[in-house]
């Protein structure tokens, strides 16, 4: 019962902390929302860790592989997206849009 | 010591949360990337000591397994990332999207077998379901992203029966597996039928909805990943998975916005597919059309001799990989005395913001970048408007033609300007396949070649005069 409380207010709490978003961002965004449901990787290395016979291990192994790669994939992709935003010189306000 | 794991699942929570907040400011968007990474850090590291401290059942096994795949993982995914072409983003982003829907889907399966039982719980077919559907629709954009299949909208009556069947289908067997109980094969057909839909329901979809449905499987991952918490009891996959299904959900509905289409009018009207009889109708009549071209040279004396010139960058640019010889001509003459703006618009490039992206990796300076309100009613006052590889976010039909598919849809007033010079490849129709009424207009001077060879062209004449 306790995890359905968890899910609804991570529901409120998802729709509100990006309710504006500037469109220069909406790329990045995407990359970076899609980077954090990477921690399924956690997911896949607690199957791993219980698992019996070559059935369910192949199924961990693939599952912590591909969580992997969108964990670590996500984040550096995004970081190289934003590091390349930043490196201009100083930006004036005209980035600061409200 | 429960109590201590708990907390400090917590804390990655809320570093989530916090880098999310981050992510959605332009000031702070690179350190929100950074601290929902050190979330990611202490949810594994948590999970990690609390499987050897407090084992549940028993020790965990396959110790060295999971560091391989982790590593394997880990190095495929970051030197993918290192190399990947910033044109390809989108791309990148459905592939990445789908490994972590795939993994969701593998991590409910293991779990069904895990259990074998015959039947299975809500929590698990929703994982398995959303999360086949995530990563076979994923691929599918991946491919049609990637050229490997048609771009094209698909859209035929027999394919919605199919649909229809389909769906009929996954809930005769969502309703087996979960009251009568229909064990492993019933369970391997909901795997197959939810890979199956998610082929079919991004197959239809044309090139310039893409961006929208991958943001769309993107929240459709993020909650198969909160699914798998549910199954595994794991609060900290609850909390970032639903966190990202309703970011992502939210997000999908700002970029329809931007677009000025509704969600099911993209997953359903098979928008380029009722437009290609449209366009070949367009490219019959632009023959007849009136088009004036302007040769290289008379485009640099125009350029270097006028007070202002807007220029409007599309996806056909980033192609050609043209924007750092764009910026050089922006530069020549600015010193010229020219005031040079760059127009973005928010769907230029192929996902929102992707054009923002582009520039910045060319060094043009954050402060000529406008975006659409604000640029809009400077086209009037501007002598020049250069167009160069874009198409649909200038084409007047969005503000006039009601029986055009994008009508409605926001766009640049590049016709406005003074003159209007657009720099294309030839006359054919553009990524959306509708016909652009802009180059028959009096005002507009066609310069046809590529995007890098006219504009570097371009530059040469300008520093000859």
């Amino acid at each position: 019962m306790a995890e359905i409380w968890v899910f609804a207010l991570a529901v409120f709490v998802g729709f509100e902390v990006i309710s504006k978003v500037p469109v220069v961002l909406h790329t990045p965004l995407m990359s970076g929302t899609n980077a954090i449901h990477g921690i399924v990787m956690l997911g896949g290395v607690l199957v791993l860790a219980s698992a019996h016979g070559p059935a369910l291990t192949t199924l961990g192994f693939l599952a912590v592989v591909l969580g992997a790669m969108n964990l670590f994939g996500g984040f550096v992709v995004t970081d190289r997206m934003l590091e390349m935003f930043k490196a201009k010189k100083p930006r004036p306000a005209a980035v600061k849009k409200p | 010591m429960r109590f201590a794991f708990e907390f400090l699942y917590l804390l990655a929570a809320v570093l989530f949360i916090v880098g999310l907040k981050f992510l959605s400011s332009p000031a702070h968007a690179r350190r929100g990337n950074t601290t929902a990474a050190l979330g990611m850090v202490v949810a594994t590291v948590t999970l990690l000591a609390g499987m050897m401290l407090n084992p549940e059942g028993g020790p965990p096994h396959n110790l060295g397994l999971i560091a391989a795949a982790i590593a394997i993982g880990a190095v495929a995914g970051a030197v993918a990332a290192r190399r990947v072409a910033m044109t390809d983003m989108p791309q990148m982003v459905a592939i990445l999207n789908g490994c972590g829907g795939g993994s969701a889907a593998l991590i409910s399966t293991a779990e069904f077998l895990h259990m074998s039982q015959a039947r299975a719980g809500a929590d698990t077919m929703f994982g398995c379901i959303i999360g086949s559907i995530s990563f076979s629709g994923s691929v599918v954009a991946f491919a049609k992203l990637q050229g490997l299949v048609s771009e094209k909208a698909i859209n035929s009556p027999l394919q919605k029966v199919v649909n229809a069947l389909l769906f009929i289908g996954l809930l005769g067997l969502v309703g087996m597996l979960g009251f009568s109980g229909g064990g492993a094969p019933a369970f391997y057909a909901l795997l197959g039928v939810s890979l199956a839909f998610g082929v079919l329901m991004v197959m239809p979809i044309g090139g310039a909805d893409m961006p929208v449905v991958i943001s769309l499987l993107n929240s459709f991952t993020g909650l198969a990943v909160a699914a798998t918490g549910f199954v595994l009891h794991n609060n900290a996959l609850i909390i970032s998975g639903t966190l990202v299904g309703a970011s992502g959900t939210l997000l999908t509905m700002l970029m329809c916005k931007a677009m000025n289409r509704s969600l099911a009018n993209v997953l359903f009207a098979g928008f380029g597919a009722t437009t290609t009889a449209g366009a070949a109708g367009g490219a019959a009549a632009a023959a007849a059309k009136n088009v004036r071209e302007v040769s290289v040279d008379d485009a640099a004396v125009l350029l270097a001799n006028i007070q202002s010139l807007i220029i409007v960058p599309g996806y056909g640019m980033a192609v050609a990989q043209a924007q750092h010889s764009v910026r050089e001509l922006a530069d020549l003459l600015a010193k010229k005395g020219v005031d040079v703006k760059y127009a973005i618009h928010p769907v230029a490039g192929r996902m929102p913001g992707h054009m923002n992206v582009l520039l910045a990796e060319a060094n043009v300076p954050y402060d000529q970048l406008f975006d659409l309100d604000q640029i809009n009613p400077d086209f009037e006052r501007a002598d020049v408007a250069l167009v160069i590889g874009a198409n649909d976010v200038v084409n007047p039909a969005a503000r006039s033609d009601k029986a055009s598919p994008i009508y409605g849809m926001p766009i640049l007033d590049a016709d406005k300007a003074q003159h209007v010079i657009v720099i294309k490849r030839s006359m054919n129709p553009g990524f959306a396949g509708i016909d652009n009424q802009l180059y028959y207009e009096p005002r507009t001077s066609m310069l046809f070649g590529d995007a890098k060879g006219a504009v570097s062209k371009l530059v040469e004449a300008v520093k000859a005069m």
